[in-house]
């Protein structure tokens, strides 16, 4: 035996009370969706975990009348201390039921259970417990005195960090004290769902938020109804877009989230140990669903050797399978449609001349799957360096100076994030100061913090998610608000 | 700024054969300050990592095994007797009385003036070169200070290995080291390395104390690790015991982060060497235990998890893995009572 196989350590599913299937959640109660139902499957295994209904445009309209009533009767004549009660105990009531929305979340999703324990689940505490916090403190937000809110949000969120998303969205929509429809992604609906339970619990007033399931048609009913003052979006740029157009002219506020191939830039001065670790938590993590995801690596040119050889022995270590299973570093890809794309754009890879090399693990028979694989010779000019893979797949480009560097980082028409690995902080900030991405991180790559604003440049969106700026998104100053309308929550 | 003279250091070869023929002060410096530097934060993030390893069932049994076979026990007091060397050496042997399928421990590691009381006591149990028996590692060079002359720690060295000792544990003198005399210190090591030297021709394994909690920065542990690697010695470890912190797990992560780089260095699958390492002090569970073997098999290899590249200098840790043995041979647990004082 070797030790290294260690013996399965699986994260207990017994936590989980699940039903067999799942209505909207529309005015406090789980009601039934008039559109066509759909399964959920785990994508380790393609078992059916529940069956989840969908949103037909009457109950599209049934939840936005539903917050709109809510927000008109109730949530906007709370004061700022009283909607920080809820979010407070929203986010208590995450952390109490924690390892149940992590096993929901891995289950759904197919992450491993150490990074929706570890890093998803209480992020979402974070969240809530940080813009609970802000609640009463709006006129401190940068908006003037008497900021309002914006009224009914229409949220649709995707499938790669289902709740952690979901946090993202509702916490500072709560805080500036508008009203939430959300519509999760329909691969993954099932934290959402519990996350239904937890806001009965937490007695938050009926309405307040209401969670729709559904697919994309679902969510274009939702930003596109008439009674919605804010549509926020994290999702691809192609629907991004669209929802810019439509929006377009109604007066709706708009927050875009979207793309990314954000460069990794190692200087041979590096941290080497580090930058590797670095690099692999920036494009493995999450099995590189993450819009953020370093998934180019850009290599100062006479340590590009010594990089490669290291990644590839520290790649070959990664553990891939079962997601509850306690030591699994690799998930499963979350959807049949997702592994097909990263095929694709990895077999054009290969087409165009880059050296593909894939970690020597073994795949399991049933599920969706894909090895982490890097690419080497890879030129600026190649479809894997420009195209967002959102799979565990790697670009590894060359640079010689550091004006290359950022010429080559910029060299993109999205701009989300982008990684610095060097030991000289002179050097990290000047580089830092001319990269066009929203999110840089200097020797770490992908560390999240509600105080800390996210966002991008060019097409990866617009608007800031987190932190002060993240609140600005949900609100409007009150000069403006009182030329135009007096509805709106009172600090 | 002038230029100084060049001060050649002792010829060792590993220093020789990386740094080139003309090793002086100054060549060993270039190379020990040109090392890529060490980010405190993501060491500590990745040694965290590799502590939410779940370890369960047969991976446990097995880990527990592991450890006790690399043990090596240690005690290390003033108020140390040939009684006291006696009974710790039985506890070597036996570590658990009730279970004669317990593995040994590696060695039983003391002052050099017990040496001759634990051979003793070891009998024909004592290694003396072959695979099968407990080694005696004696600690030398004016531990755990460091602090005397050169001659001094030289006949320190050779009246443990004359005595009977198989292995040295000697500390670098931490003081040269923060001054920036990196060639003393190497130099040291080097005469050290000669003392080990037995009439026959053979070496006692020179295990090099770097004494972590004293150099302070993961940097100046880098720099060290790599002094003592070039200089000769066959493991480093990191502390005395005597010394808060001692052992920690990111410290333990970036010395074998060293030696793979020497592995790769010297040739990798292919022949290269592979130098030991010994955490010690402040590993007092299995828990705790468990991650450090984690450690070794996920950076270095599990061919690192042998009695001849890796030790936990420990006393108190054995009676805890014991009592976890018991616990899954029986399914519950018992108590300290279980289990012998020493």
């Amino acid at each position: 035996m070797s030790f290294l196989d260690y013996a399965p350590a699986p994260e207990s599913t017994s936590i989980l009370h699940l039903k067999k299937s799942y209505g909207l959640f529309i005015d406090g109660s789980f009601v039934k969706g008039h559109g066509k139902s759909f399964s959920t499957i785990s994508p380790a295994t393609e078992e059916t975990i529940a069956e989840i209904s969908s949103a037909n445009a009457k109950d599209v309209d049934a939840a936005v009348g539903a917050a709109r009533r809510a927000y008109d009767r109730t949530w906007s004549k709370l004061s700022g201390a009283d909607r920080g009660k809820y979010l407070f105990r929203i986010a208590r009531l995450v952390q109490e039921r924690a390892r149940e929305l992590a096993v929901a979340e891995s289950l759904d999703n197919g992450k491993p259970i150490k990074e929706s324990r570890d890093v998803d689940v209480p992020l979402v505490a974070a969240w809530f417990f940080y813009y609970a916090g802000w609640a009463d403190k709006l006129d401190y937000a940068g908006l003037g005195a008497n900021p309002r809110a914006l009224g009914v949000a229409a949220q649709v969120i995707p499938w790669n960090f289902p709740l952690l998303m979901l946090a993202w969205k509702i916490a500072p929509a709560l805080a500036a004290g508008n009203t939430v429809v959300i519509k999760p992604a329909e691969t993954t609906p099932l934290s959402a769902l519990l996350f239904a339970e937890i806001l009965q619990q937490a007695e938050l007033p009926d309405g307040v938020v209401n969670i729709i399931t559904g697919a994309g048609e679902t969510g274009s009913l939702l930003v596109n109804h008439p009674d919605v003052n804010k549509v926020a979006f994290t999702g691809s740029t192609a629907v991004g877009r669209a929802i810019a157009k439509s929006t377009a002219g109604t007066g709706k506020k708009l927050t875009l989230e979207l793309g990314g191939k954000a460069a990794n830039i190692v200087f041979d001065d590096a941290p080497i140990d580090q930058a590797i670790e670095g690099i692999v938590n920036g494009i493995f993590f999450n099995q590189g669903h993450v819009c953020c995801a370093g998934s180019r690596l850009l290599v100062q040119e006479n340590v590009h050797d010594e990089v490669v050889d290291r990644l590839k022995d520290r790649l070959s270590t990664l553990r891939l399978g079962d997601p509850l299973d306690k030591n699994t570093d690799i998930g499963a890809i979350n959807s049949k449609a997702q592994l097909e794309r990263i095929r694709e754009l990895s077999n054009i890879g290969e087409a165009e001349g880059a050296e593909r090399w894939t970690a020597p693990c073994e795949l399991p028979a049933k599920g969706f799957w894909f090895a982490p694989t890097i690419f080497t010779n890879v030129s600026t000019s190649n479809r894997i360096a420009r195209d967002e893979v959102f799979g565990p797949v790697l670009s590894v480009l060359t640079f010689r100076t550091p004006a290359e560097a950022i010429a080559k980082a910029n060299n993109t028409p999205y701009g989300l994030s982008a990684g610095i690995w060097s030991d000289k902080g002179s050097r990290v900030l000047a580089v830092a100061d001319k990269l066009r991405a929203g999110v840089i991180w200097a020797n770490t790559f992908n560390q999240f913090d509600p105080a800390s604003p996210f966002g991008g440049y060019k097409e990866s969106g617009y608007g800031r998610e987190g932190g002060r700026h993240g609140l600005a998104a949900y609100l409007t100053s009150s000069a403006v608000a009182s030329a135009a309308t007096t509805r709106g929550a009172s600090k | 700024m002038t230029i100084d003279r060049a001060v050649a250091l002792a010829p060792a070869q590993r220093a020789t054969d990386l740094i080139g023929g003309d090793l002086t002060e100054k060549s060993l410096r270039l190379h020990l300050e040109g090392l890529p530097g060490v980010d405190a934060v993501g060491l500590e993030a990745r040694a965290a990592a590799l502590g939410t390893r779940s370890i369960k069932t047969t991976s446990k049994a097995w880990a527990l095994d592991k450890i006790i076979e690399l043990i090596d026990l240690t005690t290390l007091e003033g108020a140390d007797t040939p009684g006291k060397i006696s009974s710790l050496v039985a506890k070597a042997m036996t570590p658990d009385a009730s279970d004669p399928s317990t593995p040994r421990v590696a060695a039983v590691c003391v002052y050099g003036d017990m040496v001759p009381y634990a051979v003793a006591a070891l009998g024909s149990s004592h290694s003396a070169g072959r695979d099968d028996g407990i080694n005696v590692a004696a600690v030398a060079t004016a531990f755990p200070s460091g602090r005397a002359s050169l001659p001094v720690k030289i006949a320190d060295t050779k009246d443990a290995v004359a005595a009977g000792a198989d292995e040295i544990d000697m500390v670098i003198d931490r003081g040269a080291f923060l001054s920036g005399s990196y060639g003393l210190v190497f130099d040291q090591i080097v005469a050290v390395k000669e003392a080990c030297r037995r009439e026959d021709g053979t070496y006692a394994h020179l295990k090099v104390i770097l004494e972590t909690g004293e150099l302070n920065t993961y940097d100046n542990v880098r720099r060290a690790s790599w002094l003592a690697i070039l200089a000769g010695g066959d493991f480093i470890k990191t502390s005395t015991g005597k010394v808060s912190p001692a052992a920690t797990l990111p410290v333990t992560l970036l010395m074998l982060q060293v030696v793979a780089d020497w592995y790769r260095l010297t040739g990798g699958a292919s022949g290269g060497q592979r130098i030991g390492v010994k955490p010690a002090g402040g590993i007092r569970t299995s828990k705790d235990a468990i991650k450090y073997l984690v450690t070794v098999a996920e950076t270095v290899g599990e061919e690192w998890l042998q009695p001849h590249l890796f030790r936990f200098g420990a006393s108190s840790l054995l009676n805890d893995v014991l009592l976890q043995r018991q616990k899954l041979t029986t399914g519950h647990y018992s108590g300290p009572d279980y289990v012998t004082m020493d």
